[in-house]
């Protein structure tokens, strides 16, 4: 069996499946059974100053999407951090690090904006022995209004200076995790890089509105007549979440920075996914929100039976194996021509690549009387449409045109020279340059 | 109880009611809004959808599906309505697994359809259940037209004349509407009194009233009906019965499986209703399957159907055939009736093998006796008293396809009594509503 052992930080932990800061790490009680189930860490639910707590409303604080069967694909919350003392957090955290020295355990921080603010709680997160802390610039309602979490992390001069403050004032690890709402990831990762952060850990929640009570004419959840933006998190935010890890992970700036993925992690596949494009661990919220601690269970089993699949003995051989590839539009070949092909034993026969192709593509595929779908090379552009949205998996796949080929939509052979947009004719500043 | 199954004769009460209500519950229970919502899911919105092709009305299904799937069942409701006023009785009846259910895709590709009729009932039922009626009468046209029938195509053709503006008589023989959906439709298909809900929700258009007692050869004749009002359809079903053959079928136990059938149907207690414990069924066809099952649900010990062709000729579905199995019905095949035995009551009945040569049944020699002291003859209904001056085609109205025109001028025909088209509710409901469209264009062309 592959060895799950992940080194993040110099901080180890038995697999890298660590809980995400919320309801899940919020106190003692969660965090032992959480242990128990097998999480390899957690991140503590995000701690305030001293003094009374933030309050969260008493009214509904989730909305959700679900498919038809009611699985949860998204999740939208308005929740604060936590609502219970700072010593009553910081003793549990003690007593739960000394019990299971073997896993990781982060404190989440979030307070104002101020030196005097930060120089104050950091000792006493030190106290605990915890195994590093992550700095909560992500929260994208409530604390926001009140110039924390997403306030801060929008503006990278700020996340800069509150990383150095916590360089200077605590000396164990220092992740900082960012808000995906923002136009481009990469200047805040820049900024926590400048400002000597170990790491960067993100996404946390986008804002949302999951949805409208048109009865009450509000967004829901509903406290009172009125709705707010929320956060949003779950399956449906992964795909962002893998871009801005894949930025961050590409990025010349920010190149070799540790990254903590977190974005809608629900099966050992996501995991292994994040991993690829550079994520040194992951981490987990709404699939434990929805099925309970024991879902890491599957992602241990599917993550090392995969590896032993592929032949990786740890965690490190693939990571950061897929950032090479992601690239950007213009260094894309645009001599690789494919066409759709529809396999005639496995079509149903539902027409649903006729529709698609016929009404809003390319009008590229056939239909006889008889329901036979075919591709006609000299109008299919390879969009990938029909593949899509095709529901047999494997039925509709893209065929490479091979080299020296002719492409039927085109008339011309095709070309084993890599070639791209930065040098096509069409481009006019490529004409320029030249 | 179980003594009851074994206690001879014709008689009633082998069951507890709670035993028969439990029996006699609805085949195919109602779908919540959950489990709709995920039998909706199922559907692929095929473009050209077979299935739309393959039902008798043509209902958009796919657009009924995604309105179900999109929480607006009301419309999906009014997409059914729209194309089959009886949509509610056809979601429950029709045989989906030979219409719509056989070309689903998804029947094709692995074998499990869409649930098609359940959907439907799904989103009829909701807005019937609510007394909704989603249509409402163009402007009165003055014109007249005599429906003579009030079965499905009766009812269908009724309705969508209703809706254009006519005014309609319909004439009903019998002293309640529905034909054979309130008289002969296997009673676990159409429960708490389905059949004459839905035919009360019907009339909630208007402009119908139904004469019952009369029709044609009960108080008035064709040329009545052709001199009173501007157009005739005629929806007389089949309600002849074919004779058996076989000696000894004059004796006690020995009856039509639709009076029976219809005596179960009109039961207000089916514990009250006599059914043998030997009970053997002739005939192949959805009236055959409904009386063995019913009469097994009864309480007889042993019901026999008995096929005079082999199972692939059986006019019943595969779904009726392994409902019928599953329900303790055995079937045999190739046998034919040669003779009722018994003093008086059947209490036997001599089988002969048969095969078929050149297309034609004929017996072999061998014999089979099996008890029976109730025997059912579901051997094919028949058309009766055909008004006079009508052609007659392959022992039905002949009729002119899509359009429902007789021989006779002024006289449209649809339904079983009609040629053309399987005997099926659905058949019944398209070719009244079509059958209605003609006789609109006709009297305003
Ligand atoms: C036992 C049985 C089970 C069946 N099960 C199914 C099933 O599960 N699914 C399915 O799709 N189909 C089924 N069918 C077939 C289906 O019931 C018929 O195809 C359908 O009812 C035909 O409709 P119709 O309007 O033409 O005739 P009918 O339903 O027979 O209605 C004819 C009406 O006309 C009246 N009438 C007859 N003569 C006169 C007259 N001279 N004057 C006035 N009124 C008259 C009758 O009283 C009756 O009300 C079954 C049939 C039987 C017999
Ligand atoms: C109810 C709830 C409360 C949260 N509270 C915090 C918090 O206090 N601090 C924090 O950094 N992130 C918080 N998050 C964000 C999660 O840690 C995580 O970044 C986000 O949910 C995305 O991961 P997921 O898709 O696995 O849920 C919260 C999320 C939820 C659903
Ligand atoms: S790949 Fe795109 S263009 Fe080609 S057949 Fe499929 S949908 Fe049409």
């Amino acid at each position: 069996m592959a060895d799950l052992t992940t080194e993040f930080l110099g901080i180890t932990s038995p697999n890298p499946f660590w809980l995400a800061s919320a309801p899940p790490t919020d106190k003692e009680y969660n965090v032992r059974r959480a242990f128990e189930a097998g999480w390899g860490g957690v991140v503590w639910k995000t701690l305030g100053a001293e003094g009374p707590p933030v309050v969260n409303v008493n009214g509904p604080r989730y909305g959700a999407i679900w498919g038809a069967d009611r699985r949860l694909l998204g999740l939208n919350n308005i929740e604060l951090i936590t609502d219970r003392p700072l010593d009553v957090n910081l003793a549990e955290m003690t007593r739960v690090k000394k019990d299971y020295p073997d896993r990781a355990l982060i404190a989440s921080i979030m307070v104002p904006c101020e030196e005097a603010a930060w120089k104050a709680i950091l000792p006493r997160v030190a106290e605990t022995n915890a195994d590093g802390i992550e700095l909560n610039f992500g929260c994208p309602h409530g604390m926001a209004e009140r110039g924390m979490g997403s306030a801060v992390g929008q503006v990278p001069e700020y996340i800069q200076m509150v990383t150095e403050w916590c360089k200077q004032y605590y000396d164990r690890p220092v992740i900082v995790k960012l808000t995906p709402n923002i136009t481009d990831i990469r200047h805040p990762a820049r900024a926590a890089h400048a400002g000597n952060a170990d790491a960067v850990s993100l996404i946390n929640t986008i804002n949302s509105i999951t949805s409208v009570n048109l009865d009450a004419m509000a967004p829901e959840p509903m406290i009172g007549g009125k709705g707010t933006h929320g956060g949003y998190c779950g399956p449906a935010v992964k795909p962002i979440a893998m871009n801005m890890v894949a930025e961050i992970s590409r990025d010349p700036q920010t190149a070799g920075l540790p990254i903590s993925a977190i974005g809608g992690i629900t099966t050992w596949r996501d995991a292994a996914e994040f991993i690829a494009l550079g994520a040194g661990n992951v981490q987990v919220c709404t699939a434990a929100m929805t099925y309970g601690f024991k879902v890491v269970e599957e992602m241990i089993s599917g993550l090392s039976d995969w590896m032993d699949e592929k032949g990786y003995a740890s965690i490190e051989e693939f990571r950061g194996m897929a950032t090479p590839n992601v690239t950007d539009w213009q260094y894309l070949d645009l001599n690789y021509v494919a066409k759709a092909r529809i396999s005639q034993d496995d079509c149903i026969k539902c027409g649903r690549c006729f529709a698609a192709c016929e009404d809003t593509s390319h009008q590229a595929i056939a239909m006889s009387a008889d329901r036979t779908f075919t591709v006609k090379d000299d109008e299919c552009v390879a969009c990938n449409l029909c593949v899509n949205v095709c529901p047999i998996e494997g039925c509709i796949t893209m065929e490479e045109v091979p080299v020296g080929q002719v492409d039927e939509r085109t008339g011309r052979v095709v070309s084993g020279d890599y070639s791209n947009w930065t040098v096509h004719p069409n481009n006019p500043s490529a004409a320029a340059a030249q | 109880m179980a003594s009851s199954h074994q206690a001879s004769g014709i008689r009633p009460a082998r069951l507890s009611a709670a035993e028969i209500a439990d029996n006699f519950a609805d085949l195919h229970a109602p779908f919540d809004a959950h489990e709709a919502a995920v039998a909706a899911d199922r559907c692929y919105f095929c473009y050209d959808a077979p299935c739309m092709t393959a039902c008798p009305t043509s209902i958009d299904i796919p657009q009924f599906i995604r309105e179900i799937q999109a929480g607006h069942a009301d419309s999906a409701a009014k997409t059914i309505f729209n194309q089959n006023i009886l949509g509610g009785m056809c979601a429950r009846v029709c045989p989906t697994e030979t219409l719509c259910e056989e070309v689903c895709v998804r029947e094709v590709a692995e074998g499990k359809p869409v649930e098609i009729g359940r959907l439907q009932r799904f989103a009829t039922d909701q807005m019937m259940a609510k007394g909704v009626h989603p249509f409402s009468r163009a402007a009165r046209t003055g014109k007249t037209v005599a429906v003579v029938g009030a079965g499905p195509a009766g009812l269908s053709a009724a309705h969508r004349l209703a809706m254009k503006g006519h005014d309609v008589v319909v004439f009903e023989a019998r002293p309640k509407p529905g034909g054979l959906n309130e008289f002969g439709i296997a009673a676990y298909k159409s429960t708490d009194g389905f059949a004459a809900r839905e035919v009360a929700w019907l009339l909630q258009i208007g402009g119908i009233s139904i004469e019952y007692g009369k029709g044609i050869g009960v108080g008035l004749t064709l040329s009545d009906l052709q001199t009173g009002y501007d157009a005739v359809f005629l929806s007389i079903g089949l309600t002849g019965v074919n004779s058996l053959r076989a000696a000894g079928e004059d004796k006690a136990g020995v009856r039509d499986a639709v009076d029976f059938i219809a005596e179960l149907r009109q039961a207000e207690d089916l514990t009250a209703l006599p059914v043998g414990r030997n009970v053997v069924v002739i005939g192949g066809g959805m009236t055959a399957i409904d009386a063995a099952v019913q009469s097994k649900l009864l309480g007889a010990e042993n019901v026999t159907i008995a096929y005079r062709r082999d199972r692939s000729a059986m006019g019943a579905s595969r779904f009726e055939q392994d409902l019928a199995a599953s329900r303790g019905v055995k079937l045999m095949f190739n046998v034919m009736p040669r003779a009722i035995l018994g003093a008086g009551a059947a209490v036997e009945i001599e089988l002969e093998y048969t095969e078929v040569v050149d297309g034609r049944v004929r017996g072999t020699g061998e014999t089979v006796r099996v008890l029976a002291d109730q025997i059912y003859k579901a051997i094919g209904q028949t058309l009766q008293q055909a008004p006079e001056g009508l052609e007659i085609d392959g022992g039905k109205i002949r009729v002119a396809a899509d359009t429902g025109r007789t021989s006779v001028a002024g006289v449209w025909a649809g339904g079983d009594c009609a040629s053309g088209g399987d005997d099926l509710t659905v058949t019944a409901v398209a070719e009244g509503r079509d059958a209605a469209e003609d006789i609109h264009a006709s009297l305003m062309g």
